[in-house]
């Protein structure tokens, strides 16, 4: 599968990344060169194999519905880039 | 000093012939003059205090067998207090307002941090040169990667600048630094460490471990290292054995296992030459040694370089300049906040796996991609099963080539291409470790040992005999 620019930036997007149309031609030539390594996953035969998706087989464990976490907001909030009245603050969103 | 082992450190502070706080102005006067790059921050102030306070507890009696020896945390390990960046701008002024579970059990042992170390940017890339702080030199020719990702860790042991340093594996990120360094590196089973305030990369795959001198050093701190953790939902809770009592045990007798698909083209014949030379060593000690076939190795890559990505586009979507990290200035509206923080704090690699794993798990491309990845994840997985019903441990090369030239490899395919002997053993959960095994142009080359799951106290103990025969831990790069 072979991307274009157009679907390069809308890839980009979906992750919330920017490129710069000075960019764009060498991504999409980085990014299929990539692909075509990863294309040769459709060549294999993987027969009746179940999909892994984890190393050891484990089952997630569960806890006791317990509180376990102290209020920590105060803390939490000293090391984000922008807050107020204790909430997070980004731009506005609803006028 | 700083030719010790951690095993003679530990004599050196219990006889009293020197004292944590020498130890660790001795190491931190050694990092003040290397130039390296293998340390994003040094923790001067706090490493002398938490000295003194290891020297009053081995005065007291009241110290642990690690009390006082110094270390290197790789900067991916969240630290109170002390900034952890996991090499990128996006947490260049990050401060975590917690320990990782790793950062407590090193400080129960009253162990000393020295500071972070250099790494590729979220632990992506083989080279070290990934980070936003710059590459780390290979102490042995500084016009050389040290590898990665754990490249400052790696450099760090490697140049006696400290005894230890932690190091996290994804695919390789902790065996071929230290292969490239001439240094012990072992990644642990998947869940026998906790990944609890380790910033996640892939998570099915990630893995923290030591990188020391010699395996017998790797024992010791693995001992503090591991355990059950219930902040970590994936660890795994089984108990953790002395690593040490079982060094001793002789390797007559033992079956090695040689995988031929990792002695195809594309191996340096230097390289080649000196794990052949290794293979025969074990032979000269009784082990008894077979060829064993893991047919799917080939397709590690692309599996990997799958898995992986998709993993890490997840992950890293916790990074939107909201909460904590790097924010652009002005945002215009919450979606440019997003946009820009993300494109202006993530450098290129990561920027490229995050696409790749964005366009894998994307409408329509899932079972292609990530689903089908799996799938072969499960058949490289059985491969190691059906090759452990005949050997005991498998061994190879760590990876294709000695350390290669400091922005020689431009190319992203090429860069993953040399990842070949590594991946399968993260897919697989297994662990695995690389020794020094000897010297190629100069450079370092190590051995690969693979166990099968939980069979850490094997490997340390096969390397361990390794050690006592052979004396390439030994070799320094200051002696050059």
């Amino acid at each position: 599968m072979s991307l274009d620019n157009k679907k390069v930036k809308e890839i980009a997007y979906l992750a919330r990344l920017n490129i710069e149309d000075s960019e764009i031609e060498q991504s999409t030539a980085e990014l299929n060169n990539i692909l075509k390594l990863m294309d040769k996953l459709g060549e294999i035969d993987t027969g009746e194999a179940q999909p892994m998706a984890h190393p050891l087989k484990m089952s997630q464990r569960l806890r006791e519905d317990n509180v376990t976490e102290e209020d920590l907001s105060e803390e939490f909030q000293a090391i984000a880039p922008k807050t107020g009245k204790g909430h997070f603050l980004v731009p506005t969103v609803i006028e | 000093m700083h030719n010790l082992t951690i095993a003679e450190q530990i004599k050196g502070l219990r006889n009293k012939d020197f004292s944590s706080l020498e130890l660790t102005q001795h190491y931190l006067n050694r990092i003040n003059d290397s130039e390296l790059n293998a340390f994003i921050s040094v923790t001067s102030n706090q490493a002398l205090s938490q000295a003194k306070e290891a020297d009053k507890k081995i005065a007291n009696g009241k110290s642990s067998s690690l009390t006082g020896i110094p270390y290197a945390h790789k900067d991916i390990f969240c630290t109170k207090g002390v900034k952890t960046t996991a090499g990128s701008k996006m947490l260049d002024s990050f401060i975590s307002p917690y320990d990782a579970t790793l950062t407590n059990k090193l400080n129960a042992e009253n162990m000393v941090m020295l500071g972070k170390t250099n790494m590729d940017e979220f632990a992506m890339g083989s080279s070290n040169e990934n980070s936003y702080f710059g590459p780390v030199q290979n102490p042995w020719d500084t016009e050389k990667v040290p590898g990665g990702s754990s490249g400052g860790s790696a450099a760090a042991v490697a140049a006696r600048i400290s005894p230890f340093a932690t190091g996290t594996d994804t695919g390789g990120s902790i065996r071929q630094p230290a292969s490239l360094c001439g240094i012990t590196g072992l990644k642990p089973t998947y869940g026998r460490i906790s990944r609890y305030g380790m910033i996640a990369y892939a998570s099915s795959l990630d893995q923290a471990g030591p990188l020391t001198r010699t395996a017998e050093d790797a024992a010791i701190v693995l001992n503090a290292m591991a355990g059950f953790d219930t902040n970590d939902s994936t660890s795994a809770n089984k108990s953790v054995p002395d690593y040490t009592q079982c060094l001793k045990n002789s390797v007559n007798g033992l079956k090695i296992g040689l995988p031929k698909e990792y002695f195809s083209d594309g191996l340096d014949k230097g390289v080649e030459k000196v794990v052949m030379q290794s293979i025969k060593e074990y032979e000269s000690m009784g082990a008894k040694v077979q060829e064993v076939s893991l047919p799917n190795t080939i397709h590690a890559i692309p599996a990997y370089y799958i898995v992986a990505p998709c993993e890490c586009s997840s992950n890293l979507s916790r990074f939107d300049g909201v909460k904590y990290g790097y924010r652009c200035e002005d945002p215009r509206d919450l979606n440019d906040l997003y946009l820009r923080s993300r494109s202006e704090g993530f450098g290129d690699e990561v920027k490229r796996r995050i696409m790749i794993g964005t366009y894998a798990l994307s409408a329509g491309y899932y079972d292609a991609y990530y689903l089908k990845a799996q799938k072969v994840r499960q058949l490289i997985s059985e491969d190691f099963k059906k090759a452990f019903k005949d050997v005991d441990v498998i061994m190879s090369p760590v990876s294709p080539s000695a350390a290669f030239d400091l922005g020689s490899v431009k190319d992203p395919v090429s860069m993953y291409l040399a990842d070949i002997y590594t991946l399968s053993v993260n897919l697989a959960g297994l662990p695995g470790m690389s020794i020094p095994a000897g010297f190629s142009d100069n450079l370092p080359v190590g051995l690969q040992l693979i166990g099968n799951h939980w069979s850490e106290e094997l490997l340390l103990n096969t390397a361990h005999q390794f050690q006592m025969r052979t004396d390439w831990h030994n070799y320094s790069p200051a002696d050059r």
